[in-house]
């Protein structure tokens, strides 16, 4: 029945143009990979020469030689912390994506709850959520429950307040196809909302997953862990106690580790997801 | 009103007893802000006419497709489905498609799964919908683009993929809001084609709102003219015509007293609007 309708047959028209999508030349996905790792070995080489030359003393600014002693002397302290604070940072992503995704679908689902929620969203957004944890301190049965809490606070309302935008910002016509199929409520979650958030949803998790990690940090700091749960946060300010600059420098190092895979996951799950349809995860063609 | 019926009506359901698929009376729609987009329209959809809604804007010609979709309830009136399976919500599921002015896809599927969609919201099962899927495509001739996306689409194709969904139920009843405004020429007169042939080979009655002359003149067997401010039917045209239209159609003294008529009641339309 298509003999009339073959591609061939659409030659000259608008409809004959398949979209070719582009490619990175070779050179230029080595160029991309050589040049930011030299620039790196070149301000890593810059500091050590920096600390040599002018023979500055190891309490004051250890080189990268120093840095990278301590990660191997001090791993039997520093691992244990890395992991704790990787567990609190992860546990509290993993329930703000639960809490938050579950959320932002009662609140598309129910304008009545939407409205009654709305102050509290208004006061817990607003508030420096670090301010409370003295509190949480207080009422929360152990410090890691304390810092887990305040974490998920944090990364908790860019991942609400995002997939909700992302709930609600469907095609009408969409909706309208979808009404006029008679799609129940819950397909019409499923097919269409959801999938439509997904760009939004991506937008919160890499927020979420870095503001999950400065918030583990810097509730840590506040309440002061020690012993067999303390975490990096506080394995850094213990070293600054003892002018152990090396190990700080490695405390950094660690933290800005887990920073960057935490953003590269993120990240690699959102192209996964999106890459083959969302214009922010498309090359432009031109 | 102004009822001008020119000859016979040709096309695929010709030679078939009349039956009304659908029939809107005295249908009024006034909008939330107080404008009266459309007032006591009553229009009966005979089986296998292809009918085009032509006014300017604010005629109330896409409002009435919506209505007769089910999107929006009218304000007064009533729309009967004489020969139609009728469900809870008072709509005949499944005997009507819709292609929207723009092509409507869920970008993060791909043509195939695009199409399936109304299947899938029905309960038919990927494999079971295969089939139908696949035939739909074909009959656009986007067989070879199943796996694409809308995104590696060009418009024309686009629109295609919007037409094969809204024709996988199989509907009796196939609602077009302007689908092809946004197209250049070429692909126009090609997507006129393709829509005139679904129709005679499928039987599928058609209901077309455009703002082109020429287009409506080229597709239907019966124009209806509206005119604004209130949106109303202004004249009701059957169109005698070959039932074989294409290229030579289109540069035949024909086609060109179709244009001057509808042309001329197009005129006074728009005029009889702009006195009030």
């Amino acid at each position: 029945m298509s003999q009339t309708m073959t591609t061939d047959s659409e030659a000259g028209t608008d409809s004959a143009a398949g979209v070719v999508l582009p490619r990175t030349p070779n050179r230029e996905k080595i160029m991309q990979v050589v040049i930011p790792i030299s620039a790196l070995l070149l301000a890593i080489l810059g500091w050590h020469l920096l600390v040599t030359i002018n023979q500055i003393p190891r309490y004051i600014l250890p080189g990268p030689v120093d840095v990278a002693v301590a990660l191997f002397t001090d791993s039997s302290t520093l691992w244990p912390a890395m992991l704790v604070t990787i567990r609190i940072t992860l546990m509290a992503l993993a329930l703000a994506l639960i809490g938050g995704v579950g959320l932002a679908i009662l609140l598309v689902q129910s304008r009545l709850l939407e409205l009654a929620l709305f102050p509290f969203a208004v006061v817990l957004q607003v508030t420096p959520i670090i301010a409370i944890a003295p509190l949480l301190l207080i009422y929360a049965p152990d410090t890691q429950t304390a810092l887990l809490i305040c974490a998920f606070l944090v990364a908790f309302f860019p991942i609400l307040s995002n997939m909700a935008q992302g709930l609600k910002s469907v095609d009408h016509n969409l909706l309208n196809l979808f009404e006029l199929y008679g799609a129940s409520g819950w397909q019409t979650l499923l097919f269409l909302k959801i999938p439509a958030a997904m760009p939004y949803f991506m937008a919160g998790l890499r927020i979420g997953g870095g503001l999950a990690l400065i918030a583990a940090v810097v509730a840590e700091f506040a309440a002061g862990s020690a012993g067999q749960g303390a975490g990096l946060a506080f394995r850094l300010i213990e070293s600054q106690y003892r002018m152990n600059l090396p190990r700080m420098f490695v405390c950094l190092i660690m933290l800005c580790g887990i920073g960057i895979s935490i953003f590269g996951l993120t990240s690699l799950i959102s192209w996964l997801t999106l890459h083959r349809w969302h214009e922010s995860a498309i090359r432009r063609e031109n | 009103m102004t009822d001008i019926a020119v000859s016979t009506i040709p096309g695929a359901a010709s030679e078939a007893v009349r039956r009304s698929v659908v029939s809107m009376r005295d249908v009024s729609k006034v909008f939330s802000n107080g404008t009266l987009a459309l007032k006591g329209m009553t229009l009966d959809v005979q089986a296998g006419e292809f009918i085009s809604l032509l006014g300017p804007s604010g005629c109330g010609k896409s409002t009435a497709l919506r209505i007769i979709a089910g999107l929006g309830a009218p304000s007064s009136g009533s729309i009967d489905w004489p020969s139609s399976k009728i469900n809870s919500k008072g709509l005949p599921e499944g005997d009507v498609g819709f292609v929207f002015q723009d092509p409507t896809l869920m970008p993060w599927a791909t043509v195939f799964d695009n199409v399936y969609l109304p299947l899938k919201l029905r309960g038919v099962t990927r494999a079971a919908a295969r089939e139908a899927v696949m035939d739909n495509l074909a009959a656009v001739g986007l067989a070879d683009f199943a796996r694409s996306f809308p995104r590696e689409l060009s418009g024309g194709m686009r629109m295609r993929v919007s037409i094969a969904r809204a024709m996988v139920t199989r509907p009796k009843l196939l609602l077009m809001d302007e689908p092809f405004a946004a197209l250049d020429e070429i692909t126009r007169q090609k997507l006129n084609d393709d829509v005139l042939r679904l129709w005679q080979q499928h039987g599928v009655t058609v209901i077309f709102v455009t703002h082109s002359v020429y287009e409506s003149a080229y597709l239907s067997s019966r124009i209806v003219v509206m005119r604004a401010r209130p949106g109303q039917v202004f004249a009701d045209m059957k169109i005698s015509q070959p039932a074989g239209r294409d290229n030579a159609y289109r540069v035949s003294e024909g086609y060109r007293q179709t244009c001057q008529d509808v042309s001329d009641a197009l005129q006074r339309a728009i005029g009889a609007g702009e006195t009030h």
